[in-house]
């Protein structure tokens, strides 16, 4: 099976999605990333949606679930480069995603990261 | 060559061309009331007698579906789209056709065969009404667009400040209209504050303040902050009346307030900027 590449950057983590998500792909992912929250003791992970254009409740839950995850794993967690229509699609789903941080790109989740970090140390 | 329902009528209109088109002429313009010049009209009926009269002496000319009407009905189009665009009624319109009826009964004189020909006449006019609404309703809907268009303007306040100011109703079409524009520019241009001006929002009712809601929540999603301004007085009355709950969403009276509050957040040093650009 197909896994997604989990990249270590510093002491963050950075998850690019650039396929298809299937169900399956998911289940795997939110294993690996807690394996390697534990493994490298990262303090930030950073979801790059920017390639993802189509979304449905599972996805919604996913990034859920995936920060609350990493949050029990004292890691924060930014959800990066979400395109307008995924946006719009999420909310009329009712899907606020309360409680996950949010960055136009990567750059600017990273430097949310660290600022948060910074304060936290 | 003439066909059987139209007897010798052909011949003789040519034969009359002239004093037909004349007639005719006379008759259009006298409606137009001057707004098309003479010379232009009387180029635009000569050509559509010439291919009307070509038409009906063809084989099957008593049936203006047909083939032979390809080119009458071409310049009939051209015709009632120009009438229609320049804002002409649909009877300047339609007389355009229905007029030639009564100079070829002037000019030519009526005969058995005159029956057949105004029946063309007939369907020729009513096609060229078809033809006069569609073209309206082309005007409407692209009229339409342009308004969407328009009304929606984001313009850039700062580097990493966009403010959208709203003027006029926000219907469901609009507000998602105003929602994808707002969350693309948000994209394009990488800013992190957008400030929605309604100063020139007559009402806000709780549909209103949903669609601005779902904008908000969206551009969240995405990593931005928007920023709701120009709340008038009885705009406030009627939020608070209507209990609609904007929670931990930044509210400002005036646009200069929202922008100095994004500017806060920012960091932006305003005296800083101004003498390193020289002000």
């Amino acid at each position: 099976m197909e896994r997604l590449p989990i990249l270590k950057i510093g002491q963050m983590l950075l998850v690019s999605i650039q396929v298809d998500l299937r169900d399956d792909m998911v289940v795997a992912l939110q294993e690996d990333l807690a394996d390697r929250i534990v493994e490298t003791g990262a303090r930030g992970v950073v979801i790059d949606i920017t390639a993802l254009d189509i979304v449905d409740s599972f996805t919604g839950r996913m990034l859920a679930t995936m920060a609350a995850l990493s949050r029990v794993l004292d890691a924060d967690t930014v959800v990066v480069g979400m395109r307008p229509a995924v946006a719009i699609t999420l909310v009329e789903l009712g899907l606020s995603l309360d409680g996950i941080k949010t960055a136009l790109d990567v750059e600017r989740g990273m430097r949310l990261l660290s600022l948060a970090g910074g304060t936290a140390r | 060559m003439t066909s059987e329902p139209f007897g010798d009528l052909i011949d003789r209109c040519r034969a009359a061309e002239e004093d037909l088109v004349r007639r005719w002429r006379a008759d259009v313009a006298a409606s137009l009331r001057g707004r098309v010049s003479e010379i232009e009209l009387d180029k635009e009926l000569r050509e559509i007698l010439d291919a009307l009269l070509s038409a009906v002496s063809a084989s099957d000319g008593a049936d203006t579906r047909s083939s032979a009407y390809g080119e009458v009905r071409a310049l009939l189009v051209d015709l009632s789209r120009a009438r229609a665009l320049q804002g002409f009624s649909p009877r300047e319109t339609a007389i355009s056709v229905f007029a030639l009826k009564k100079a070829v009964r002037d000019s030519v004189g009526v005969g058995p065969e005159f029956v057949a020909f105004s029946d063309v006449i007939d369907e020729l006019g009513l096609f060229t009404f078809e033809t006069y609404a569609k073209a309206r309703e082309e005007v409407i809907t692209n009229q339409a667009e342009q308004l969407l268009e328009l009304a929606t303007p984001v313009v850039k306040l700062w580097q990493g400040v966009v403010a959208l100011p709203l003027v006029g109703t926000l219907d469901s079409a609009r507000a998602q209209v105003v929602m994808e524009k707002l969350l693309q520019t948000l994209v394009d241009t990488g800013s992190e504050y957008a400030i929605i001006d309604i100063t020139g929002v007559p009402a806000v009712d709780t549909q209103v303040a949903q669609h601005l809601l779902k904008t908000i929540v969206a551009a969240r999603l995405m990593g931005a902050e928007c920023i709701i301004s120009g709340i008038r007085p009885q705009i406030a009355q009627t939020i608070v009346a209507l209990g609609i709950e904007f929670g931990d969403i930044a509210t400002k009276a005036t646009l200069a307030d929202a922008l100095l509050l994004a500017l806060g957040r920012i960091g932006v040093d305003v005296t800083a900027e101004m003498t390193k650009r020289g002000l």
